[in-house]
């Protein structure tokens, strides 16, 4: 018996340590809720999450013959599927699960206010309850999977990537936008920290790529629309003048970063003054004639514009220094830095090195940055607490890695969101690092964040893994948490066709008129086709206006 | 060639180990995890929180330990390592010895009636040494299994022949002295190594007075101390007095980028010290404290955004400079002996509390178990990878992610291991 007026909830109230028991009265929270309506069970534990904790929700749902579960505890965001699973291995449709999140909205933003907190926690957890006692059962929705990967990006993060996909058993189409795949290792001179030829690594994976039957090379292809869901991408790509229609089962993004041009920092002129990637052509030409080169670190990095830390920059210079100086023992080179970045096992040693080998290090700090005059560099070194003067034939500017400017476009076909700087977000920072927040959408390589080609490479080999998961399970099971049409009251009016973001929704002509039909795959369940309905035909499963206005009334004492 | 063997072993079940089972196990490939502790988690587990989001690290971790141990493809094996490795990249053998844990698994219910009575009392390892356990204890709260562990070596009866107070306790008679260490031989097609690091031992750097000086402590003790779980109950309390810390020194570099210890950068300490002093304030606003750092690295994403809100809003300075020597004053607070960098002059600053950050060094072990692996280590005893191969062992068909190959963050290990996961597929279904 599921229905309302059976229901038979049980209410978990977490510590969750000392993140909620430190600051809320849980003992109180626990009496409290077991006298609301409804509720037959409430307990508190240390640690809902934790293995003993599920077995006491377990044992309860058993005991107590529950067929509702809230727990008061920490976001849905990483734990309502764990809470989900366990009330279905208990025989209890995941769908009578209701989360209360009493940690992020009272023990967190009100820790010096405990007893206040406390008070909203149990308003909270009434308005939880009073929704639990009006949830439905609701079936999954399994969702065929296409067995395609679309890696869009052909630098190393995307041939790595749609290779690994490759050897294991799925096709690929590789979308690159230039002429020739390689992307910004087309450019480069040699590799730091082995001084590997870039052109060897990029033609072996190029060759790597063009022999591997499984994958579709597209070049000097953009993508220009992309609709559907996990296991059913529909993407539009333009080649040629032409659009071309594909359909995948998941999207791995590897877009990659451009260089900062430095225009108007430093005296920047493409001549003496040039960037890093600029001074790899000459040293690849063999055109550099300097017997003094002055480096400067952080170009458009660590500043107000972008206050983040392009991390490769460091060990590009130490590189560069090295090789300028093994071609010209005789040169001076410079490196005038903020932090030298050269972290891990691999690292330290080269700046060890480049010490040893006589290149110079300065550091300088943001408030008195070096001053490029006409053959000299003014720089006030902090640790030396003076300012010199330094000759130069060439300053190379270690410019900021910076996202590409069309990301916006892509980011909105893809309706991901990018940081304040461009650069994608990950569905979590710690623990889903290449995911994106919507499934089968993945993320590897600079577009993410600055990284360097090893660890584009690891990223590469992480985001066909994540990818893998999707296309080796061959379905997915979506959330039925989507719009419900009341065939009766609908006017076929076509309003809801016009609101909805995601072409999830559309009128069809039937043996009763025009009525329109939800397209349970693609729907997000955001509501937008209920919220203009004129006929408040359109209803949100598992989110339905009876359990929202419910859970209103709990917390106004009724009325709405 | 036969069949071809459908399942990869996992050496070590931290968040690198967990995540990778958990990627292999969802692609329908059978995994088995094993891991040397009586409980998967691995390091992360003893983190209180983690940078740069302050997420509860074990609040975001127990999920996935939760996944793994329900998950139909993953089997775990605790208390368990390798001994033996035959074969090939497509058909390993390998030998795993599980190591009795003289407590039925099955009828242990946690409930702490043995540990409460067990009259040994050892430091435990779990919370740094920071508190006792007895012989029989849990390893830690939220611990997978969730079982109770005999530990053989300080356990009375097993090493005298007196004692049986546990069984005697035990309501369920879950307590089995005579239980036997097992050998198991896996069929595996790939093997992914993820045994983590070490922090390392601190005291051979006498000048910094750790253990000699009581205020004197390691980051990881520090994140136990100041964990909810932990032996404090979450309240940061002086080592020598019990009393209130408001200044805290944080020392950077220890054992790394030294070339008497390890020569290499540890990559995550300027970061963790960050993070470890804005909790600081977080438990008390009086508290200031000062990063004693070398460079300060904070290179990944959002790591600059958070020093800047630590020196803005969280009465964090950063000091550049090595300390020379760390002493004390007659109240047992540590004084920092360091270089100010502006004036070139030795200056002195007296603290409640000093934190070492110490570097991460290869778990103890991983020279035996590289040698049964067959597969190479670096200088420093990290398992050997190459830059553009990077999760490649050299051994065919034996992947590395995480810190047993070099020291990483959080995002890096999970990213490796979902990377592991991808090349341990590649093997299986070529």
């Amino acid at each position: 018996m599921v229905e309302g007026s059976d229901a038979r909830i049980g209410v978990f109230v977490c510590h969750c340590g000392t993140n909620i028991g430190g600051f809320l009265d849980v003992p109180d929270l626990v009496e409290y809720s077991r006298r609301l309506p409804n509720v037959v069970y409430s307990k508190d534990n240390l640690y809902t999450c934790s293995d003993t904790g599920l077995t006491e929700i377990k044992n309860a749902i058993k005991e107590n013959e529950l067929n509702r579960v809230v727990v008061a505890a920490c976001t849905p965001r990483t734990h309502e599927p764990l809470f989900r699973s366990v009330c279905r291995e208990e025989g209890l449709n995941p769908y009578l699960f209701e989360f209360v999140n009493i940690r992020d909205q009272c023990s967190w933003v009100h820790m010096r206010e405990g007893e206040a907190a406390t008070e909203k926690a149990k308003d909270l957890i009434r308005m939880g309850v009073a929704r639990a006692t009006l949830l439905k059962p609701q079936e999954e929705i399994e969702i065929d999977v296409t067995q395609c990967t679309m890696v869009i990006g052909g630098g190393v993060a995307g041939m790595t990537c749609s290779l690994s996909l490759a050897n294991q058993g799925f096709d690929v189409k590789l979308i690159e936008r230039e002429s020739q795949l390689g992307g910004l290792l087309n450019s480069l001179h040699k590799l730091y920290p082995n001084n590997e030829d870039a052109s060897r690594l990029v033609s072996k994976l190029k060759g790597d790529v063009k022999k591997n039957k499984r994958i579709d090379v597209l070049i000097s292809t953009t993508v220009s629309n992309i609709e559907g869901f996990v296991g059913n991408y529909d993407v539009t790509v333009k080649h040629g003048g032409e659009d071309e229609h594909y359909k995948v089962g998941t999207i791995v993004v590897a877009t990659g970063a451009e260089v900062y041009r430095p225009e108007g920092l430093y005296g920047y002129d493409g001549e003496n003054v040039v960037t890093q990637l600029e001074l790899e052509q000459l040293l690849r030409d063999g055109g550099l004639e300097a017997n003094s080169v002055v480096m400067i670190q952080c170009v458009g990095s660590r500043d107000r514009d972008r206050p983040y830390c392009s991390k490769i920059c460091c060990m590009n210079a130490l590189k560069n220094a090295m090789i300028i100086k093994e071609v010209n023992p005789e040169s001076q080179v410079y490196i005038l830095y903020r932090d030298i970045q050269t972290h891990g096992t691999r690292y330290e040693e080269h700046y060890r090195e480049a010490r040893e080998n006589g290149v110079v290090f300065l550091k300088y700090s943001p408030e008195r940055q070096p001053v490029v005059e006409d053959g000299t560099v003014r720089v006030f070194d902090e640790l030396l607490g003076e300012e010199l003067i330094l000759p130069f034939d060439l300053v190379v500017l270690s410019a900021a890695m910076v996202a590409h400017p069309d990301v916006k476009d892509l980011a909105q076909m893809l309706k991901v969101p990018v940081d304040e700087s461009g650069f994608f977000l990950e569905a979590h920072v710690k623990l889903r690092p290449v995911d994106f927040a919507t499934d089968g959408l993945f993320l590897c390589g600079c577009a993410r964040w600055p990284c360097d080609i090893g660890e584009s490479i690891s990223q590469a080999f992480a985001a066909a893994s994540r990818s893998s998961v999707i296309l080796s399970a061959g379905r997915v099971v979506a959330e039925p948490i989507i719009s419900f049409v009341d065939e009766e009251e609908c006017s076929g009016c076509g309003l809801c066709e016009m609101n909805c973001p995601f072409k999830a929704i559309r009128v069809e002509e039937t043996e009763r008129g025009r009525i329109a039909k939800v397209i349970e795959a693609s729907c997000k369940g955001c509501g937008m086709c209920g919220a203009g309905c004129p006929q408040r035909a359109i209803s949100m499963k598992h989110f339905s206006d009876e359990q929202l206005v419910a859970q209103i009334n709990a917390l106004t004492g009724g009325g709405l | 060639m036969g069949e071809k063997p459908g399942s990869v072993l996992i050496i070590g079940g931290g968040v690198a180990g967990i995540q990778a089972a958990l990627d292999l196990g969802n692609m329908g490939i059978r995994v088995h995890l094993a891991e040397r502790a009586p409980s998967i988690g691995g390091r992360m587990a003893q983190l209180d929180k983690t940078f740069p989001t302050n997420d509860c690290s074990i609040c975001i971790l127990s999920p996935k330990m939760a996944d793994c141990s329900r998950h139909p493809n993953i089997t775990l094996h605790t208390l368990s390592e390798v001994t033996n490795v035959l074969g090939q990249a497509g058909s390993f053998k390998v030998s795993v010895r599980k190591r009795a844990r003289f407590v039925k698994e099955k009828d242990c219910i946690n409930c702490g009636a043995c540990s409460a009575k067990c009259p040994v009392k050892v430091p435990d390892e779990f919370d740094a040494g920071l508190r006792t356990r007895g012989a029989i204890y849990l390893y830690y709260l939220q611990g997978i299994p969730p079982v109770m562990t005999i530990d053989k070596e300080h356990c009375l009866y097993l090493t005298r022949g007196i004692c049986r107070l546990c069984e005697t306790v035990c309501p369920r008679n879950a307590i089995d002295y005579e239980q036997q260490d097992e050998e198991l031989v896996l069929d595996v097609g790939a093997i992914v190594v993820a045994t983590g690091f070490d922090p390392f031992d601190p005291s051979v750097i006498t000048q910094y007075g750790y253990k000699r000086i009581a205020n004197v402590i390691t980051s990881l003790e520090y994140e136990r101390l100041i964990c909810a779980s932990g032996p404090t109950g979450g309240h940061l309390k002086r080592p020598s007095d019990g009393g209130h810390v408001e200044k805290i020194a944080f020392i950077q570099c220890v054992g790394s980028r030294d070339l008497y210890h390890n020569p290499y950068c540890s990559s995550v300490c300027c970061m963790h010290a960050t993070k470890e002093a804005i909790l600081a304030h977080e438990h008390d606003p009086n508290v200031s404290s000062y990063i004693f750092y070398m460079d300060l690295r904070a290179a990944g994403k959002g790591f600059q955004k958070y020093v800047a809100r630590a020196e803005r809003d969280y009465n964090i300075s950063y000091i550049k400079g090595r300390v020379a020597s760390i002493t004390k004053d007659g109240d047992e607070n540590p004084i920092i002996i360091y270089e100010d960098v502006d004036s070139s002059e030795p200056r002195k600053m007296a603290v409640d509390l000093a934190i070492l950050a110490t570097s991460l060094v290869p778990r103890n072990g991983v020279e035996g178990l590289a040698k049964i692996l067959a597969v190479e280590t670096d200088e420093f005893g990290f398992l050997k990878t190459d830059p553009f191969s990077p999760l490649n062992t050299t051994r065919p068909g034996v992947f590395a992610c995480g810190c047993c190959r070099e020291p990483v963050d959080i995002p890096e290990c999970v990213l490796q291991a979902s990377g592991a996961a991808a090349k341990a597929a590649e093997v299986l279904r070529r």
